[in-house]
């Protein structure tokens, strides 16, 4: 199965995915799950932790990568189509992982693709399986969803992690803190879809206004790539950041996450703070991407 | 749409496309790449309409409309009917209709959709049709406004 759209995927589909992960999410040997299997890792933009912590899940179950990390020395240099790419690549492998700048890619990619197609993320449209990890994360933190005050901060407009992970958290009664400046706010699409699911949403422009009352606080990047100009994001860079001072007025039952890289948005003292989770956080990769490359080679 | 409240001649075989709102006329000329039609197009712009107020009238000579160029109207007009006319007679009317999704003939407004720069059909879900609330089948984006193809 394709793994695209964190709108499209159901509570049901969460929770599975969810309990998968925490499955593999431990030292057992799981090397004969996907063994024999290849899996291409498509990366059109550059990343991390994405495109490794998916190699790594694929080969903590058995299977091997091939691909490619940027577009440097392949046909997409010649003007090849993102559609013939796909053809031809998913003729040799039998599940792609992608990431590409343009939003919708993965969905075009599932037309012309044999094999089922992972959103590694696309643009400032979605990134499934950070959300899936992301979930994992809070659960694996706090046990559950329900009745959460979740913050999330930075840069919402432009971002690709928090859109997705406020859409997948509608699915539980939870409470949605935005803290942004205005001009990388949340988008009234978004919103309106929260509102329509009954989630209670508060915008608010500094952390300390709800910090006292957050079990969670999601920070992001303000992304220098998204922005126009150099000057543009020079005006949002530095503009939140989490310090020892800071936690010290959060709750003592409550996780700080971050996507990473955090860049300036979380100071090194913070790491020590067991309420700091964000590398747990990104360690959560390899068990969630497990559990999606699973389903989407298996179902 | 009568002789005495219309003087324009009848056409003898054609597509009469009537209750268009008022002043739009001159958008479904374009969209429907009229201005290139061989044939003879009558358009009639802020006619009296008892229901409408306003209303505009195009009456195309030996041209029959396909399912996209009336989807085409149903975007910027959904008020619009379609008469097929044979022998000077109204021979079939119907009113125009968004269908549930519009295939290939707008642009997504989304400048980094991925539409934009591949060889694709785009897709649109109609979440709405009063207002007009279109959503990008591949970036997922609610449209602003209507860029055609």
């Amino acid at each position: 199965m394709d793994i695209i759209s964190t709108r499209s995927m159901s509570k049901d589909f969460l929770e599975d995915i969810i309990k998968s992960a925490k499955k593999y999410d431990s030292d057992k040997d799981f090397t004969s799950v996907l063994k024999g299997k290849i899996l291409a890792t498509l990366f059109f933009e550059p990343s991390t932790r994405t495109q490794f912590s998916f190699q790594t899940a694929m080969q903590r179950l058995g299977g091997k990568c091939v691909g490619f990390s940027s577009t440097e020395g392949t046909s997409v240099k010649k003007g090849e189509t993102l559609m013939d790419t796909i053809r031809t690549i998913s003729s040799y492998v039998d599940c792609i992982a992608m990431r590409h700048p343009k939003e919708g890619a993965a969905k075009l990619a599932t037309e012309v693709s044999g094999v089922p197609i992972v959103n590694g993320g696309d643009g400032s449209h979605d990134h499934p399986t950070q959300t899936l990890l992301d979930l994992y994360t809070i659960r694996k933190g706090l046990g559950n969803f329900d009745g959460l005050n979740i913050g999330i901060c930075g840069d919402l407009r432009y971002g690709r992690t928090g859109r997705p992970l406020s859409i997948a958290l509608s699915n539980w009664d939870v409470k949605l803190h935005y803290i942004s400046p205005p001009q990388l706010s949340m988008d009234k699409g978004t919103i309106r879809h929260l509102k329509d699911k009954k989630i209670a949403v508060k915008e608010v422009m500094k952390i300390e206004d709800v910090i006292k009352e957050l079990d969670v606080l999601y920070m992001t990047r303000i992304q220098r790539e998204r922005f126009p100009t150099e000057e543009e994001y020079l005006k949002f860079k530095g503009v939140y950041v989490v310090d020892p001072a800071m936690m010290a007025k959060a709750k003592e039952r409550f996780i700080l996450m971050h996507p990473l890289p955090r860049i300036d948005g979380i100071t090194l003292e913070v790491d020590d703070d067991p309420r700091a989770k964000y590398f747990e956080q990104a360690r959560n990769g390899v068990p969630a991407r497990m559990a999606v490359l699973h389903k989407a080679i298996t179902e | 749409m009568t002789e005495k409240t219309l003087k324009v001649q009848k056409i003898e075989e054609g597509t009469v496309i009537d209750h268009i709102a008022g002043g739009k006329g001159w958008e479904v000329v374009r969209l429907l790449g009229l201005e290139e039609f061989s044939g003879t197009v009558m358009v009639l712009s802020n006619v009296h309409s008892k229901s409408k107020g306003k209303k505009d009238v195009i009456k195309i000579e030996r041209k029959q409309l396909d399912r996209d160029e009336v989807n085409k109207i149903a975007l910027v007009s959904p008020s619009a009917s379609v008469n097929l006319i044979k022998g000077f007679e109204v021979k079939k009317k119907y009113n125009v209709e968004l269908e549930n999704e519009i295939i290939g003939i707008l642009k997504c407004t989304n400048p980094v959709c991925v539409t934009r720069v591949e060889p694709v059909k785009t897709r649109f879900a109609v979440e709405g049709k009063d207002p007009l609330v279109l959503r990008c089948a591949y970036c997922e984006r609610i449209q602003r406004g209507l860029e055609f193809a």
